[in-house]
């Protein structure tokens, strides 16, 4: 089976965020893969272990974003592409969904897995939107994945239900939490990782032109949320609290 | 400039979703005293078309087709891009649901469009509409706007109010035709695991557990408050992680992100994944027997003790004074 991973470089989801010159600050930032990626790396290498086949992951981003690919390869992936995006101007979902789509135009697929959404931008567009691209089915927020030769069933979540879907390959599918528990590294995995083709391309490698990926939408502003005050411990025999707590929801808050 | 937006309703067990109101008020704020036109797909929902009129569509279109009984990727977004072919809309506004998670970025792609996911403000400068959006789960903000395509966006349950329900406005409601075939994901079955109905990403109140409820039916007098309360029950990661409960239930920087009216959170500590996902709730217990709690530092009103003491007598006092 041809299996592909889209990963995506995040902050560690313990970073607090801060903003420097109108942009986020990345010093003594600890990244991460995407967790939501990262059930997505897991679940391929599965895969790969039940039906056979190789797994790649693929990324498009900054040059940093290695050390992620290595993580995945350190898990268990076959082998890494990085998509450098950095001449990019104002790139978006758009931009980056345009630009696996000329990675993948001359692959054969069988399976491409991603996480559903990430944890900082947190649009969820890029695999919805390169399914399309690529004129394939997509399923999203999956919890459960069984192929039988071209047959994928797949349990995925909706807003707590759970919807059984069927159908064939090739397909894009997105992750939810539930689908798997990550392994970590191991040693040996780690020390295999650093011999593992790693390949870095450029837009001129996919016949892309930085216009041609340009992002649709621009951001103007970054700020952080108004700080909450800590607010009102409420004191007294507990059947006081309780009655002063109601009443102040009520009458103070106005929220219920 | 007047623009002509689209606003995709969301029908859930024979009910439009309050999110599908609160995009009408979204799409008259793009639109600029354009026309806003609604669009129900479905079996058969014609019957709950007017109400998109009363909260200010001036037309509802009606894809009815057994294909679209259940929503399918395939399915609606046939439906829905014959219907822009048709009307050629200039913006689009949908719910940040799961169906709108899931069939948006698709239409985007297919329209080569941007596309804004998960608004929670909409402001106008000059003539440009700017939109506000959370990131890094809430810990920060972004400010965008659409430079090319469609002004097409999604917006997140609960920020964007809905306009006041006027049941004299009077608009058209039309059948469309739609032709659906080949649909590649099959539904096979769908398992209800939501009890009441009530959706923790548009609930007005939720009432969330943490590592306090201790076990699985730690969670029995969470779930009584939350009845008393018509609230939505969630949980910390530290719960699900426990298998007190489903992951579907949990609130955090991996989980889902909520900003209901009023957040009660029962011996959850707060670490900082949760805060990211709940702390923009306008109102927030806290219900904790560790006063040192981080939990503390951003709630409104703090009850210091145990939840299995202050639960109970919570909810007896609300049955009293919600009489």
């Amino acid at each position: 089976m041809n299996i592909y991973v889209i990963l995506k470089r995040t902050f560690d989801t313990e970073e607090k965020i801060a903003i420097e010159n109108g942009k986020i600050s990345e010093d003594g930032v600890e990244f991460i893969i995407n967790p939501y990626d990262e059930y997505a790396v897991e679940e391929a290498i599965k895969l790969r272990d039940d039906h056979g086949g190789e797994v790649t992951v693929v990324t498009v981003g900054e040059e940093e974003s290695d050390k992620q690919l290595r993580t995945a390869l350190a898990m268990g992936a076959d082998k890494a592409v990085l998509i450098d995006d950095e001449d990019v101007e104002d790139g978006d979902q758009y931009s980056t969904a345009k630009i696996l789509a000329a990675y993948f135009e001359d692959k054969e697929v069988d399976i491409i897995l991603g996480g559903n959404v990430a944890i900082d931008g947190a649009s969820g567009q890029v695999g919805p939107r390169l399914a399309e691209l690529l004129d394939m089915p997509h399923v999203t927020t999956i919890t459960k994945l069984e192929i039988s030769d071209r047959t994928a069933t797949i349990e995925r979540d909706v807003e707590g239900d759970l919807e059984v879907i069927e159908t064939t390959l090739p397909v894009l599918v997105t992750a939810q939490q539930g689908l798997n528990d990550p392994r970590y590294p191991s040693l040996p995995g780690i020390m295999k990782a650093k011999k593992k083709p790693l390949e870095e391309l450029e837009l001129d490698d996919l016949n892309l032109d930085e216009d041609d990926v340009e992002g649709k939408t621009r951001t103007l502003e970054i700020f952080l949320p108004p700080e909450k005050q800590a607010g009102k411990v409420l004191e007294g025999e507990l059947d006081d609290q309780v009655k002063e707590l109601v009443s102040l929801l009520r009458t103070e808050a106005k929220v219920i | 400039m007047a623009k002509k937006v689209l606003v995709l309703g969301e029908v859930r067990e024979g009910e439009l979703r309050n999110v599908s109101y609160e995009a009408i008020a979204a799409a008259k704020e793009i639109s600029d005293g354009g026309e806003i036109v609604g669009l129900l797909c479905g079996e058969s929902v014609s019957g709950i078309a007017e109400n998109m009129i009363h909260y200010g569509a001036d037309r509802v279109l009606v894809a009815e087709n057994d294909q679209l009984k259940t929503y399918t990727t395939d399915g609606y977004n046939q439906a829905v891009m014959q219907v822009i072919d048709q009307e050629s809309p200039e913006g689009i506004v949908i719910g940040h649901t799961a169906m709108g998670k899931d069939l948006s970025p698709r239409i985007a792609a297919k329209l080569q469009s941007g596309l804004i996911s998960d608004i929670t403000g909409i402001e106008k400068v000059g003539e440009q509409i700017i939109y506000t959006r959370p990131i890094y789960s809430g810990k920060a903000f972004e400010k965008k706007l659409i430079t090319d395509g469609l002004l097409f966006v999604t917006i997140r349950p609960n920020n964007i109010s809905a306009l006041e329900k006027d049941e004299s406005r009077k608009g058209d409601v039309a059948k469309v035709d739609v032709t659906i075939k080949d649909i590649r994901t099959i539904v096979k079955e769908i398992v209800r695991k939501t009890t009441d109905g009530v959706d923790l990403s548009e609930a007005k109140v939720i009432v969330a557990g943490g590592r306090g409820v201790k076990t699985k039916d730690g969670f029995d007098p969470l779930n009584q408050l939350a009845d008393v309360l018509g609230a939505a029950v969630g949980a910390s990661r530290g719960a699900c992680d426990a298998d007190y409960c489903d992951y579907s239930l949990q609130i955090g920087q991996t989980g889902k992100v909520v900003t209901p009216d009023l957040y009660i959170a029962c011996g959850i500590s707060g670490a900082i994944q949760h805060l990211a996902g709940m702390s923009n709730s306008k109102i927030i217990v806290a219900i904790n027997k560790d006063p040192e709690a981080n939990i503390f530092n951003v709630a409104d009103y703090g009850i210091v003790g145990d939840l299995f003491d202050v639960v109970p007598k919570l909810t007896e006092e609300f049955k009293k004074v919600l009489v």
